[in-house]
């Protein structure tokens, strides 16, 4: 199936932010993330998890708490700022001091119309929300400690505080406290220790759910500010709480790394007097749990191990599926690394900077066939810092190797590596500011042109030559059939090798197809249900090849605007089971020149070569072949081979790239060593150590 | 010889108590347990065995309260029968005849009059599997009833009846290895699986359900607890677990309002988890062996845990042990022989890992352990630890010597010889003295010398020696206290020892060595004769008793057992058998051999003066003999039959391999021990202690009196208070009631009252009529509540006037007032 040199690249030290909040909108299904370094990601629930839009963080950026209301995403930080982010755009649309000290917390009520923060100075501040911005309505009885936690009645009549040692009840319309709740300390810690309220749920019939700092999940009545319950779940902290829709399940995130789950069940099967029950344990983290969030079918949770992890509900999941299987999400679905395929170079991005690097070079004879010398060390070639605070969102290099840009969500830099030996420097060559900054950025294959993804699914055009570089045009979808909404800004933008067309996809799940000398839009490809997660525009055919979160594959000519026969012959058998049940989505398209049937793909744990001159495989074949295959002799082998050629060499990949000189670079980041440089967890006594 | 049919087999005591969970009464004052074919009742509060339910012929496998009668019990047994019981005073009430084994009884309180029963499906043994059915008990008025009208509920069932649980109302869980199994009689059956990981092992070991709430917890192999809710509604059910036990939970419970959950598994810790709070638990750690099976009382106050070293604990809700009753502890192996302890007169053997256990088998109770090792013994599998592998004792019963012994497997033996010293004050076994090196090789045989005057110990060893040892012949030691040190070393022709043992009188000590029996004269260490008659090695060695101690007994591994005659030095007579153990009775000239062949053991018993044997057993049972002892009557019978008068003065224990210990009883001995027991069971509701005993035996003395009518109750009133006076005053102080309980029987007892006794008969005939009517009762199965202590209670005194007032007014006729009310319109 064609043999490749191979790069193995294990010095991209990529480390994911901690998870510190994560917010569920049931309306469209989609869960936002809080990262340590104040970069927010949206997840689409029922689109396997994919990763939608991220808004990159900003340097002393410290989410505390994340917020929906309506369709609009809140966070509130340590700042002591409340910011609204534009998610169309996928930037901070603006931000608002609550004067407050740092908040601690921030939550909306159900009616969606006004917001309450915690703040460090004892008050919670109601904000109200207005079309276009949030205006602070008034405080409630301040108090003398931080309001670590809020949590609204349903009705939006009344607000809990969790407090250090206490919960406050207050009336919302008067603004005073109706009870406070005191949360004692726990049995044999030090009476100086405070009972820190880390989270508090308010159910809709009048039960308060604490969790605290003692290992205690609290249930009190509002009405007589008793305490009607307490489970002790852990020695250590009780993070977070999350309680579902119906109100009938509750999960608690602890510091141990547990998400342990309540359930609201009738003791006497068939009466309705119910109680909390503690019921199941799920232990998918090695960290602190900084936020849970009960989805109706699964329990997500992230934490200090920077891993999102959703846990399926069996029980509430109709029918199993590779869509209800355990997921556990390291890393971003969007690609860090961008290689020059002519030059050998490759970018890395870090939220705070770029690293470029020079690949090894190999004597092209090794010990064995596996593995070849390495002649030349990979050599870092530049470490470039970002100028001003905001975080990167994305980078690219110049197949050639002589153009990097990057994009901040305040501006795009576009700089020239001059490259003599040993000697490397830059020179800064355009700065756009705000208005074209860019979601995604891409070199024609020629290094001649610049694209750059922006707001409303357009496409900058930027001309590079060695004088400098000149602003070209832009690239606007054919809009006339709609004229109202927001269009999705652009976000994938695969040139094609001829530097005739252009495809660009957006998150409203469309994709549009520009030529280039025309500089006008061609078409549109049908809009399919799922994101695309990547795509490539073939080399020879011009066929549009793209990849979609939930595992499809679509083969789309631009020439004839319709899909091509394999693409209809791949829709009509179906695909097989084990590749539908594959549970992160592929990120990369790109195609061998030698063998023009063959399309490379890879996900975290993959890399596959798809042959779409041999056969498809059904369910009944065997999918990962490649072993039997080896051990049949070669007149059979025909026989059995399908199209599907899948490589499990490689783990926990970030990219795969194919160079131009046919060696193939793979990044890697294991997740040994994420593990190894996350801070020591909580320590357990394990039995029998 | 023709077999008598007078003479059987009978398993007495030490059969295991711990087979099946045990009841305990409603009241919370007996322990019922199965053992054997019996079910023995036990005092909660003295842990005392009080009488045994016996009418079962085959193993009994369960048993459970009667929801309907709290003072009846079922009991099911593999004869295929059901019994009803009134176990306080041990009478059987009805007899279910099912026809097929049971192996488990069960009970739902929704459903009187429906058993529910474990029976073997296939008809080969071969294949286990089980099914639960429902029995639905004929009403009928006869003793013994067939009922046939069963119904099957779930199949293929866990043999373990752990694995099943009633719980409220009408649901019944099995589980198999891997699924739950609830059924809703009529309802609807639901299967709840547990794996979800491959190789885990979370294989249900056990169930219980929730009194009130609809939770089930069930059992792990990996020692996981799992309370599983909401199990009706399809998928939806959830579970919490738990996790403390490091290995499976061999048993669940809940106490009966539900408040806690206990567990028990081989680390023989009871765990006691709050139901609702989970991560709250206590625990009650070293009860002895791993726990199999716990129950509560119905009142929740007092839990009993049923151990592997056949024991129950009674264990109060407070989290203490107030009650240990320990039937005979059986281990891996008995190493050492059978012995007397000729003081206590129990049996002595192996009992606990590095103890000897001393049980008396007329009580059927373990008396003590004696801790040999003095090491603590660890609860794993496949360590080397140390064990007890022989004990003697002298004729006294002051000296006894054992041998622990370490390193059977590997190469490097060790072993200690130690010998105790009996302490009159503390009554127990001290160490004397600890020989570290006694031989160089493994101890074979060892034997106390049968002298009054002194005791010596002959030990043999492999080392190819045997040595003597005696008491304070050491001069080194310039102590007080004697110990023991080597007195002469013996050997023959570098041959290993096999045997060793004394004759009756001492005078002799007969070494075997291998095929060679060598005699020597302890007095002067000088080695008299020499014996031999090959070929094969000599197993078993003994000389005669009384009359026949001229005669030197032996058995060889070729199946030869030999009799020498020691004055003429020559071979008696010789004759092939397989003989596996030989015993000689200490108390007659009778020795008995245990022979094993094709497959089952029969008994010789034979003098050695005439190789004619005095009685046969055949086919005694079907394992092989290797322990069996002698132990001396109480009181001799006075059998004339000559195929039992060999019982007369010992009966004869045996040990099979299956660690049973059977017996031999004679048609009279079961005559006495029946008639015995009927006059045990006389008063129902008093638990037998010091002072019941006192007070039933005054009252027998006084329902004697009132019931004959001969002259013989015109004795003087005088001796009858006199007695309850000596009565008194011989029971020790701290066992008597309250004085003022006592005041009125004691002051009742200098009354010379005629109307006591009219009174008494009036009683007893009100009482009779009582007893007549509850028979009826119990024959219709009303199973009503009976008035219980009804015989107890006082009745009001009534003065002399106002009973002849009462009398009148009963005598007179009142008919004409029934005219009165006919007339009336």
């Amino acid at each position: 199936m064609g043999e490749f040199k191979v790069h193995r690249v294990r010095f991209f030290d990529y480390m994911p932010s901690g998870i510190r909040a994560l917010a569920f909108n049931r309306d469209i299904e989609r869960i936002a993330v809080a990262r340590m370094d104040g970069s927010v990601e949206v997840f689409h629930c029922s689109d396997r998890f994919f990763q939608e839009k991220i808004i990159p963080g900003r340097e002393q950026c410290g989410i505390e708490g994340l917020s929906w209301v309506g369709e609009r995403l809140f966070s509130a930080g340590l700042n002591g700022g409340i910011t609204e982010y534009d998610l169309t755009n996928q930037k901070v649309k603006y931000t608002v001091d609550a004067y407050g000290g740092p908040i601690w917390t921030i939550a909306g009520n159900q009616q969606g119309t006004h917001l309450a923060v915690g703040c460090e100075d004892g008050t919670v501040k109601l904000f109200e929300v207005n079309e276009d911005k949030i205006q602070f309505e008034r405080n409630l009885d301040r108090q003398k400690s931080r309001i670590i936690s809020l949590s609204w009645h349903p009705s939006g009549s009344k607000i809990a505080a969790g407090m250090m040692d206490m919960i406050q009840i207050f009336n919302v319309e008067t603004g005073h406290s109706v009870h406070r709740l005191l949360a004692d300390r726990g049995v044999g810690t030090s009476r100086s220790k405070e009972c820190v309220v880390w989270s508090v749920v308010y159910l809709s019939d009048g039960t308060i759910i604490s969790g605290d700092s003692v290992g205690m999940v609290k249930l009190w009545d509002d009405q007589t500010g008793t305490l009607i319950k307490s489970h002790n779940v852990t020695k250590c902290d009780v993070l977070a709480l999350s309680v579902s829709q119906n109100e009938d399940s509750l999960v608690a995130g602890t510091s141990e790394g547990t998400v342990v789950q309540f359930q609201f069940i009738s003791m006497v099967l068939g009466k309705d007097d119910k109680e909390w029950v503690r019921t199941r344990t799920f232990k998918n983290h090695t960290h602190d749990i900084r936020a849970v969030a009960e989805i109706t079918t699964a329990v997500v949770s992230g934490g200090m191990d920077a891993q999102l992890v959703v846990r399926p509900l069996l029980d509430k999941v109709e029918v199993r599926s590779a869509a209800s299987a355990l997921r556990k999400i390291h890393f971003p679905h969007r690609r860090l690394v961008s290689c020059a395929r002519k030059s050998g170079l490759m970018l890395f991005q870090y939220p705070g900077h770029l690293e470029l690097w020079r690949l090894g070079e190999s004597e092209g004879k090794g010990e064995d066939d596996i593995h070849l010398f390495v002649k030349r060390n990979p050599e870092k070639l530049l470490h470039l810092k970002v100028k001003g605070e905001d975080h990167i969102r994305c980078s690219a290099v110049s197949p050639c190797g002589e153009w990097i840009v990057y994009s901040t969500a305040s501006s795009l830099r576009l700089y020239r590596l001059h490259c003599d030996n040993n000697n490397v420097s830059i020179t800064k060559v355009l700065q756009i500011s705000t208005e074209l900054s860019a979601n995604q950025l891409c070199f024609s294959s020629d290094s001649s042109h610049l694209f750059s993804a922006s707001t409303q699914s357009s496409v900058h055009l930027v001309s590079l030559s060695q004088s400098g570089c000149k602003f070209v045009g832009t690239l606007k979808p054919k809009s006339g059939e709609r004229t109202i909404g927001i269009r999705e800004s652009s976000k994938i933008i695969p040139a094609s090798e001829d530097g005739k067309w252009l495809a660009s996809a957006n998150s409203d799940h469309e994709v549009h197809i520009y030529n280039l000398q025309t500089r006008k839009a061609h078409c549109t490809v049908p809009v399919y249900s799922s994101a695309v997660t990547a795509m490539g525009i073939h080399p020879t055919t011009n066929c549009l090849f793209m990849m979609y979160a939930d595992q499809q594959m679509c083969e789309y000519s631009i020439e004839q605007k319709q899909y091509t026969d394999w693409s209809r012959m791949v829709q009509r058998k179906g695909l097989h089971r084990f590749w539908m049940e594959r549970d992160t989505p592929c990120l990369n398209v790109m195609f061998n020149p030698q063998h023009p049937s063959h399309v490379i793909l890879h996900d975290t744990y993959m890399l596959c070569i798809i042959d779409q001159s041999l056969p498809l495989p059904d369910d009944k074949t065997q999918f990962y072949n490649q072993l039997t295959l080896k051990s049949l002799p070669e007149e059979q082998r025909k026989s059995h081979s399908h199209a599907f050629k899948v490589c499990k060499t490689f783990k926990d990949i970030l990219c795969v790239e194919l160079m131009s000189d046919q060696s193939l670079v793979v990044v890697e980041r294991p997740l040994e060593d994420v593990a190894s440089q996350l801070p020591a967890p909580i320590k357990q006594k394990k039995f029998a150590t | 010889m023709v077999e008598t049919s007078d003479i059987r087999v009978v398993r007495c005591g030490g059969s295991k108590v711990n087979l099946t969970p045990p009841i305990i009464s409603s009241d919370s004052r007996f322990v019922l347990c199965t053992s054997g074919d019996l079910v023995k009742v036990y005092s909660t509060r003295t842990e005392e065995w009080l009488h045994s339910l016996q009418g079962h012929t085959n193993q009994v496998t369960g048993i459970t309260l009667n929801p309907a009668n709290h003072l009846q019990v079922y009991s099911c047994s593999v004869d295929g029968t059901v019994k009803l019981w009134d176990f306080i005073d041990g009478i059987l009430i009805k007899t279910f005849v099912i026809g097929c084994p049971l192996f488990a009884i069960y009970v739902s309180e929704k459903h009187t009059g429906v058993l529910f029963l474990h029976v073997s499906m296939a008809t080969d043994s071969k294949n286990e599997c089980f099914q639960l059915v429902s029995v639905h008990l004929p009403k009928s008025a006869e003793q013994e009833v067939e009922a046939k009208e069963m119904s099957a509920v779930s199949s293929h069932i866990s043999k373990n009846p752990s694995c099943t649980a009633f719980g409220r109302g009408s649901v019944s869980e099995t589980c198999m290895s891997m699924v739950i199994f609830i059924s809703f009689f009529s309802l609807c059956s639901f299967s709840l699986k547990a794996t979800d990981k491959k190789g885990a092992k979370n294989a249900f070991t056990c169930i219980a359900c929730h009194p009130t709430d609809d939770c089930i917890a069930t059992g792990h192999e990996d020692g996981k607890i799992r309370l599983w809710r909401n199990f009706i509604h399809k998928k939806e059910y959830t579970y919490s677990t738990q996790h403390w036990h490091h290995n499976a939970v061999n048993t669940l419970c809940f106490t009966p309002e539900g408040t806690h959950l206990l567990s028990g598994g081989i680390e023989s810790v009871l765990v006691q988890w709050q139901y609702g709070a989970d991560n709250r638990k206590e625990f009650l750690p070293r009860l002895g062996g791993s726990i199999l099976h716990i129950s509560a009382s119905s009142d929740g106050q007092l839990f009993c845990t049923s151990h592997s070293d056949n024991k129950i604990t009674v264990i109060e809700s407070s989290f203490k042990v107030c009650g240990v009753i320990q039937g005979l502890v059986k281990g891996d192996a008995v190493l050492t022989d059978l012995m007397i302890d000729p003081r206590s007169k129990a049996l002595v053997l192996n009992g606990k890992p590095g103890h000897l256990q001393f049980y008396s088998l007329l009580r059927d109770k373990h008396l003590y352990n004696l801790d040999i090792v003095q090491q603590e013994y660890i609860y794993e599998a496949g360590l080397d630890q140390f064990e007890v592998v022989k004990a003697a004792f002298d004729i006294k019963g002051s000296w006894l010597a054992t041998v622990e012994e370490r390193g059977k497997k590997s190469s490097d033996l060790e072993f200690f010889l130690k010998l105790w010293a009996f302490d009159e004050r503390t009554q127990s076994f001290v160490l004397n003295t600890t020989i570290t090196a006694a031989h160089t090789d493994r101890i074979i045989s060892m034997c106390f010398s049968s002298s009054e005057e002194t005791t010596m110990l002959v030990t043999a060893a492999e080392d190819s020696q045997f040595k003597a040892w005696c008491q304070g012949a050491d001069a080194d030691t310039q102590q007080d206290q004697n110990f023991w040190s080597c007195d002469f070393v013996g050997s023959y022709h570098k041959l290993n020892p096999t045997n060793c043992s004394f004759s009756a009188d001492s005078s002799l000590l007969a070494v075997s060595f291998q095929e060679v029996i060598t005699i020597w004269s302890p007095d002067t260490w000088e080695m008299l004769t020499t014996l031999c008659q090959p070929p094969g090695v000599i197993r078993d060695l003994c000389f005669g008793r009384l009359s026949c101690s001229k005669y030197l007994l032996g058995t060889t591994t070729k199946n030869l057992l030999c009799c020498w005659n020691l004055l003429t030095c020559e071979l008696e007579w010789s004759t092939s058998v397989d003989v596996s153990k030989l015993q000689p009775d200490p108390f007659s000239e009778n020795v008995a051999a245990f022979s094993y062949q094709s497959k089952h053991t029969d008994l010789f018993v034979f003098k050695p003066s005439e190789p004619r044997p005095l009685f046969t057993n055949k086919n005694v049972c079907s394992e092989k003999v290797h322990r069996a002892v002698f132990v001396p009557r109480e009181e001799p019978l006075n059998s004339c039959d000559e195929s039992t008068q060999w019982l007369n003065r010992s009966q004869l224990y045996f040990l099979t391999q299956n660690m049973d210990l059977l017996t031999f009883s004679t048609a009279t001995e079961e005559d006495r021990m029946l008639s015995s027991s009927k006059q045990l069971v006389i008063d129902d509701s008093v638990a037998v202690t010091p002072f019941y005993l006192l007070l039933g035996k005054h009252r027998q003395q006084q329902q004697k009196l009132n019931t004959q009518s001969h002259p013989v109750s015109d004795k003087p009133q005088q001796t009858q208070g006199s007695v309850t006076i000596k009565e008194l005053l011989h029971t020790p102080a701290h066992v008597l009631p309250a004085a003022s309980v006592l005041c009125s029987m004691f002051v009742n007892s200098f009354l010379i009252s005629n109307t006591g006794e009219t009174l008494q008969e009036e009683m007893d005939s009100e009482k009779e009529e009582e007893d007549s009517e509850e028979e009826m009762e119990a024959c219709d199965s009303q199973q009503e509540l009976r008035a219980q202590g009804s015989v107890d209670e006082v009745t009001p005194k009534l003065s002399k006037a106002q009973e002849r007032e009462l009398k009148r007014v009963r005598k007179t006729d009142f008919s004409w007032m029934a005219g009165l009310i006919d007339s009336k319109p």
